[in-house]
């Protein structure tokens, strides 16, 4: 370093840092390789692969009931969402009709899950901003809804719960107790979140003007899910395209204009107030019969090109099976939704202070297995 | 606009693409790389498709064939289509890149590249995006063998 000239230490000069791989805001093992100006974000570019399991790759070898169970290990905060994609799909493919009360389970089951998603992305989101009290917040109630869902399947988070034409098991008796229970308990939390979080001056400040998206870009970016609806691309799989039993509940797609950091964190929130909506109208009303329609023990999908879309918490989540008529297919693809909604983080970063980042970040919702696949 | 409205739109800008809707839900159109991104920009910049949301780009190893399968769909006419490009040179297959189009094709071709081995013309920053740097070969080629981490059945 020189020191000869008067003016050098104050001179603009570009340099280069890493973010991650193992840095707590990228919450998994994401590296992002950032150029900075002084504290202003030049340029992004993420390096991937860190937890790539090749997924795609070994669904080629597995048959399709395989399949689902590698769905979970993607995005493990959708567990349950993951699996239905597929199961949707191959059900679709075969044209096999599941009873009604697997589609009015499945669809509870999901927003529970979308529920707890946000419950925990809201605990972590306050962490990453300085406000580590949110994250018990959080992680109290979704505790409810994972202890559901041992209950119901045996296990907490990678469920499983989902086979192609229907469900492993039929409903635990206390399911339809417990998750009353919870929604009137949950009611009465969640204004808590407000009080708490989103009308902190200081949160506010971190958050609102900071990394916007406009509309156009979202769409450009194919951006899905609360990013997308913060900047006012409508893109509800759930509205647009419903499955499972999306289209006999009344609810609100949850959407926003400004499409900044604050935004973003309102869509969330106001979509735990629809998913409570959307749990209440079926929790009385889930019909008797089947939890299952049998199938082959080998299932084998015709020949043909299958394209499933599902709202999970972070987006879309497409399949697209090609199948050669064997028991495995040719070729199968995951559109994750944390993929295409990281490839807009660079268009809304840059330009602002690493501070800004985390935030940023923080209202993408990145699970990392999700994008790395 | 229905999917035949669609075909007899676009097939009245090139008449040599080829309409398909056997074995898939949307209606596929199969074009030559040579016109793959005219047919593209079209398709997104014409008013009666508008064709503005790219969900899903996929790289195919089709056994001869390579390629890249394109689902679009328009936020304001809520049609679908898919587009395919195929290519039978499996040494040095490139196509035209699209990030210039849709954004999110860089993200996506970049994995292709990865995968693949597929280059794209014009893009701004091709290189492997999952996989070591060093790594050889392109794992979703259905000719591809990796001893050590494959589990063959």
């Amino acid at each position: 370093m020189t020191t000869t000239t008067e003016n050098n230490a104050f001179k603009s000069q570009e340099y280069f840092i890493n973010m991650g791989p193992q840095h707590p805001a990228t919450h998994g093992v994401l590296r992002l390789l950032l150029t900075i100006d002084g504290e202003i974000i030049k340029n992004i570019d993420p390096d991937l692969g860190y937890i790539h399991r090749s997924i795609e790759k070994m669904c080629e070898r597995d048959s399709y009931q395989q399949i689902v169970h590698l769905t979970d290990r993607m995005d493990y905060l959708s567990a349950h969402i993951n699996n239905e994609a597929v199961c949707l799909a191959v059900e679709n493919a075969l044209g096999l009709e599941v009873p009604e009360r697997v589609k009015v389970i499945r669809t509870i089951i999901a927003e529970l899950t979308r529920l707890a998603s946000h419950q925990l992305w809201w605990g972590v989101m306050g962490m990453d901003v300085g406000a580590l009290t949110t994250y018990f917040y959080g992680f109290r109630d979704r505790e409810m809804i994972n202890d559901i869902f041992e209950e119901t399947c045996g296990a907490r988070l990678t469920m499983n719960y989902n086979i192609p034409g229907g469900l492993m098991f039929d409903l635990h008796p206390n399911f339809v107790q417990r998750v009353k229970d919870f929604i009137a308990h949950f009611k009465t939390k969640l204004p808590e979140y407000d009080t708490l979080l989103t009308g902190n001056v200081i949160f506010q400040k971190r958050t609102q003007g900071v990394g916007i998206l406009t509309k156009e870009d979202a769409i450009s970016f194919g951006t899905t899910g609360p990013v997308a609806r913060a900047s006012g691309f409508s893109c509800d799989v759930r509205k647009h395209h419903p499955y499972s039993a999306y289209d006999r509940v009344q609810f609100n797609e949850a959407l926003f204009t400004v499409g900044d950091t604050f935004t973003r964190y309102q869509v969330r929130i106001q979509e735990m107030w629809e998913s409570m909506a959307i749990i209440e109208q079926l929790i009385d009303n889930i019909p008797d019969g089947e939890f299952k329609t049998p199938t082959n023990a080998v299932i084998k999908l015709p020949k043909g090109e299958f394209y499933q879309r599902v709202e999970t918490a972070r987006g879309e989540l497409g399949v697209f099976i090609v199948s050669d008529g064997k028991k495995n297919p040719y070729r199968l693809k995951f559109r994750s939704p944390g993929f295409s909604n990281l490839s807009a983080l660079k268009k809304m970063a840059v330009g602002s202070k690493l501070g800004d980042l985390v935030a940023i970040m923080a209202t993408l919702d990145i699970v990392v297995p999700d994008i790395d696949r | 606009m229905t999917n035949s409205e669609l075909q007899t739109l676009i097939s009245s800008w090139n008449s040599e693409l080829e309409f398909s809707e056997a074995e898939s839900q949307f209606l596929n159109i199969t074009v030559k790389p040579e016109y793959l991104h005219q047919l593209t920009s079209q398709l997104k910049s014409t008013k009666e498709t508008s064709f503005d949301f790219l969900f899903c780009l996929t790289g195919m190893d089709w056994g001869a064939d390579l390629g890249v399968v394109y689902h679009l769909e328009s936020t304001i006419h809520k049609h679908q289509i898919v587009v395919k490009v195929n290519t039978s040179d499996r040494e040095n297959p490139t196509f035209d890149s699209v990030c210039d189009i849709w954004y999110t094709a860089e993200f996506h071709e970049m994995e292709v590249f990865d995968f693949f081995g597929i280059k794209f013309n014009n893009h701004p920053n091709l290189k492997r995006l999952f996989m070591p740097k060093d790594w050889v070969g392109f794992p979703l080629r259905k000719d591809y063998v990796d001893e050590v981490n494959m589990v063959i059945k």
